[in-house]
């Protein structure tokens, strides 16, 4: 496959953008949804420092999300405000694991949020984040594997902050790790779709965009079985179906509803 | 000659564009700016992102953008953000490290390689007695830390460095 060089190039051939949109689709969204349930923490975090890190880490993820939304526009499906607030649930491409809820309660009302689910969550999905990046690094968008490495220049500082507290809280008490350990098997029925490369899987792959289901899923797997003490037996499910199919829940619906809030209030304003 | 000119005289107001989080530090010695091309009395400036996530980028394009176009020969100037290229903390000046000092921020370490242990000395007494804090600090690129010699906090820019792959 031969290097595309411009969103104009990318454009000539139908099939090539289709399967490009989609991924960046799945790119941006995943982004876009872990750090809006990330800013959702802002003020409620453990401690002091880890609201300065977590809050630091949030806004920077939502950059990368900002980035990808960005190529989308070249690409021209529209402005990437748009893209990230006023698509419908129907249309999102993020696995459905970034869009579940924190926990119950309501940031603004009685936030019973889970510090063991966020903790598994963010873990398990840096790795898989960092994981895909690199199936694109090379990838034959050219604008794209810029963006990936640079992604991946920043990354490892947000991997390293939740490899840590896994391992902390696996390693602190009874409760702690039977907290993570529950988290963590909830996570492998329902992880499973992030791992789908969506209805253009296998135009993504023949374009030369990025690997195969299988190898990255392998590169995931071994990455994480580093870390976590007690894996899981079977392979991830897809026990709330497949984000990448448009297949979404009810937590979806109540995040786009929080998030498009002020964007809904004035859609001309200029921030 | 005259062009060269030019090229000397952008440079020079370069060098006074500071990054608004980091007075007294330009963004020229940050290493943020990768091309600068003349077209008749049009420049183009084509700058490398510190961290994508970093909110002053906007207000950055903006500074740049205005004190090049009150050149006099100018009449137009335009800044765009490019991923062709990537910035790292190894493109920061010896002037602005020297500056960030005076801010209570080390400045990245030199040759540092991906996954190396990080050690960084007290920006105020040198000291390398320190103690990290918080990896995460006010802005994406700075992190929190404790002189344990000389009993102040202090804050040190992260390195960021080329991915390795493995
Ligand atoms: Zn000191």
């Amino acid at each position: 496959m031969t290097a595309i060089e411009s969103p104009k190039q990318a454009l000539e051939n139908q099939i090539y953008a289709l399967a490009l949109k989609d991924l960046l689709y799945q790119l941006a969204d995943d982004d876009f949804l872990i750090s809006f349930r990330g800013s959702e923490w802002l003020g409620l975090a453990p401690h002091v420092e880890e609201d300065v890190a977590f809050s630091s880490i949030t806004q920077n993820t939502m950059g990368h999300a900002f980035l990808f939304y960005s190529l989308l526009e070249d690409l021209g499906a529209g402005d990437a405000d748009k893209l990230a607030h006023a698509r419908p649930a129907k249309e999102r491409k993020n696995t459905v694991y970034a869009e579940k809820r924190n926990g119950d309660g309501s940031y603004l009302e009685d936030p019973y949020y889970d510090w063991a689910l966020t903790v598994v969550r963010y873990f398990l999905y840096e790795v898989f984040k960092k994981v895909k990046l690199e199936a694109i690094t090379n990838c034959s968008y050219r604008p794209l594997a810029n963006v990936a490495k640079k992604v991946l220049m920043e990354q490892p500082y947000h991997l390293a902050h939740w490899r840590l507290w896994f391992q902390q809280l696996q390693e602190a008490n009874e409760d702690a790790a039977a907290r993570i350990q529950q988290r963590v098997e909830e996570a492998w029925r329902q992880f499973g779709d992030a791992f789908d490369l969506g209805p253009y899987g296998t135009e993504m792959q023949e374009a030369g965009l990025i690997a195969d289901e299988e190898t990255l899923w392998a590169a995931w797997f071994s990455e994480v079985q580093e870390v976590i003490q007690h894996m899981p037996a079977g392979p991830l499910e897809k026990q709330l179906g497949s984000g990448r199919f448009g297949e979404h829940t009810a937590d979806l619906d109540h995040a786009l509803h929080i998030l498009s809030e002020v964007y809904n209030s004035d859609r001309e304003a200029v921030w | 000659m005259e062009e060269k000119k030019r090229f000397i005289a952008i440079e020079a107001v370069l060098r006074t564009v500071d990054d608004p989080e980091l007075p007294t530090v330009s963004v020229f010695d940050l290493g943020m700016i990768h091309e600068v091309v003349i077209t008749g009395n049009h420049v183009a400036i084509q700058m490398v992102p510190t961290f994508i996530g970093c909110p002053a980028l906007d207000f950055i394009e903006r500074d740049v953008k205005q004190a090049v176009e009150a050149m006099d020969w100018v009449e137009s100037c335009s800044v765009a953000f490019t991923f062709e290229e990537k910035w790292s903390t190894d493109n920061i000046t010896d002037v602005a490290k020297e500056r960030l000092k005076k801010h209570g921020i080390s400045p990245p370490p030199e040759n540092y390689q991906p996954g190396e242990e990080w050690t960084v000395d007290c920006p105020f007494c040198g000291s390398d007695y320190t103690s990290m804090e918080n990896v995460f600090g006010p802005t994406a690129c700075r992190s929190i830390l404790y002189c344990i010699a000389c009993k102040n906090p202090f804050e040190a820019m992260k390195p960021v460095v080329e991915y390795v792959y493995e």
